[in-house]
């Protein structure tokens, strides 16, 4: 097994053999006809669900099975933004969870995630946006997380390229700030957690699809997949936009609605942005990477879709609202667009829970805004495969909740601003 | 980019229309008489499918009327348009997955140690 660790001595051992003797980090072994567990989707969140697995519940006979590589849906499409700025107590719990792990990460797992606590700015452009951030802080800094509030000056001075002139048609009135959110290296997650996961004896299987679900009366049994059948008494299904394709192979359906989500980055150019900057009403948010391209998000669009490709005009709108905040970016090109199918849930929250199918269990329904959770989502939902009943942070998470009502209404916090 | 063929308007660009979700989805007869169950599957379950899919549009920007669209969500193209009211196409082949075109609700399943909405 691939353990050797990566260090600065590691770095020159193969600095000497110019890089050549470099172990693979993870293995690729044919899968086994059964496992203890088998999660369903090789992006980050499935990928940290192996890992806490075999880590904090001692089951390291799991499979992760991906129909196509290690991090290539949202885990690579996502604008990378982490944070835990949320309303409500059960979301803030959860989100704030996963950054706290996202805080040790690199050392946790001994591979660089980049994690970058540059700060995340939530501008307001009316007296009704600045209540709704002072309403919305307040209830963060009770929750024991850090936010505040900063005045259009303090917003200028840290930002000086943003367009804070009162003159315009969305004048910047004031901004709420998390100090500790920021950004990460998306695929450095999938890879770090595969490692992890690989080294404490997860298969990790590429190229695997799974075509349906095998059940015996009221429990599964296991999965069949383009690599034949593979037995395993608890189903973890971690597949963000085709969770309800998942479902259906089990005879579930979910409040989920599968949709495009669409980013885009520009050419490279010098440092001039070194924090995110978020605003729900101009509907735009945008960070500059290390290699110096601007990030810039867009809003789903508005059908259904699993295509990974959205429409024009949502591009045009995202463009605008940037070079509105940023008159500078319309001397930009944009490199590239893309988007990535994002599973919708009905009250913006995701859905971490087992189901009426004994030994099936679902995490899904992250939409817009699920790789800041990656870690935390990851954590809970291996406490609740292993043992069959979920973690406090994850509890109100459940698929019940859309018979009961107690909905986590988090579109305020989440609608837009990923 | 969808070109889509507004039955009153003819064909305009998506730009001008908006997106109301599944179609046929019939309001309860009798709300009352629901359990929970099966008023959170009228409310909040859907079909989801990656394939042939019912959906509403409204020409927000045109005649502002409603009508049925059924599109396909991998490859987005357009199979019929259909008005309000109307039966909807005879389908060559169902969707892959899910099942969009139920105009009733559905029963809950067993509920068992996780109870949800949404088994069939």
């Amino acid at each position: 097994m691939p353990a050797a660790r990566y260090s600065i001595f590691s770095l020159l051992r193969n600095a000497a053999t110019y890089h050549r003797e470099w172990q693979a980090a993870w293995r690729s072994p044919d899968p086994k006809p059964a496992y203890d567990v088998i999660i369903v989707g090789g992006g980050g969140h499935g990928l940290a669900t192996a890992y806490y697995l075999a880590k904090e519940h001692r089951i390291s006979n799991v499979a992760v099975l991906e129909k196509g590589w290690l991090g290539g849906g949202n885990t690579g499409r996502n604008t990378t933004i982490v944070r835990s700025n949320y309303l409500w107590d059960e979301s803030a719990h959860l989100y704030e969870h996963s950054l706290k792990l996202w805080e040790s990460l690199s050392q946790e797992l001994n591979f660089n995630v980049m994690f970058s606590p540059r700060g995340v700015l939530n501008l307001a452009h009316n007296l009704h946006d600045l209540r709704e951030l002072q309403r919305r802080v307040n209830a963060i800094r009770l929750n024991g997380i850090d936010s505040e509030i900063l005045t259009t000056a303090q917003v200028k001075a840290m930002v000086p390229i943003l367009n804070c002139s009162p003159n315009i048609r969305y004048p910047v009135l004031g901004a709420s700030l998390q100090r500790r959110g920021g950004v990460a290296r998306h695929d450095a997650v999938a890879w770090g957690f595969a490692r992890g996961a690989d080294a404490l004896g997860v298969d990790i299987i590429q190229n695997c699809e799974v075509t349906g679900i095998r059940r015996e009366g009221d429990r599964v049994v296991g999965v069949e997949t383009t690599r034949g059948f593979i037995g395993a008494a608890k189903i973890g299904c971690v597949a963000a936009g085709h969770s309800s394709v998942l479902a259906s192979m089990a005879g579930l359906r979910l409040p989920i609605e599968s949709h495009p989500l669409q980013a885009l980055v520009s050419e490279p150019i010098k440092p001039i942005l070194h924090t995110v900057v978020m605003s729900a009403a101009v509907h735009v948010y945008v960070s500059q990477s290390d290699k110096g391209e601007l990030v810039i998000g867009a809003g789903i669009d508005a059908f259904n879709s699993y295509a990974q490709r959205g429409s024009l005009p949502i591009i045009e709108e995202i463009m605008a609202s940037a070079c509105v905040l940023f008159p500078m970016f319309s001397r930009l090109k944009m490199l590239r667009s893309w988007a990535g199918i994002v599973d919708v849930c009905p009250d913006a929250s995701p859905i971490i829970s087992g189901t009426p199918v004994k030994g099936l269990y679902f995490n899904c329904g992250w939409g817009t805004g699920g790789f800041k959770a990656t870690p935390g989502s990851g954590w809970v939902f291996a406490h609740t495969l292993a043992q069959d009943r979920p973690h406090p942070l994850n509890a109100a998470f459940s698929l019940e909740r859309f018979t009961s009502g107690a909905l986590i209404d988090e579109h305020g916090a989440a609608a837009v601003a990923h | 980019m969808l070109l889509i063929d507004c039955p009153w308007c003819g064909p305009r660009d998506e730009n001008e229309f908006q997106y109301g979700g599944e179609a046929h989805i019939a309001r309860p007869k009798d709300p009352a008489s629901l359990s929970d169950a099966q008023w959170a599957d009228y409310l909040f379950m859907r079909g989801n499918p990656k394939g042939r899919h019912r959906e509403r549009w409204m020409h927000r920007s045109g005649c502002r009327r409603w009508f049925n669209v059924e599109r396909d969500t991998v490859s987005h193209a357009i199979t019929a348009v259909y008005r309000m009211g109307e039966a909807p196409p005879a389908t060559a082949k169902p969707a892959a997955t899910g099942d969009a075109t139920s105009a009733e609700p559905r029963s809950s399943g067993d509920p068992g140690q996780w109870p949800a909405g949404g088994a069939e």
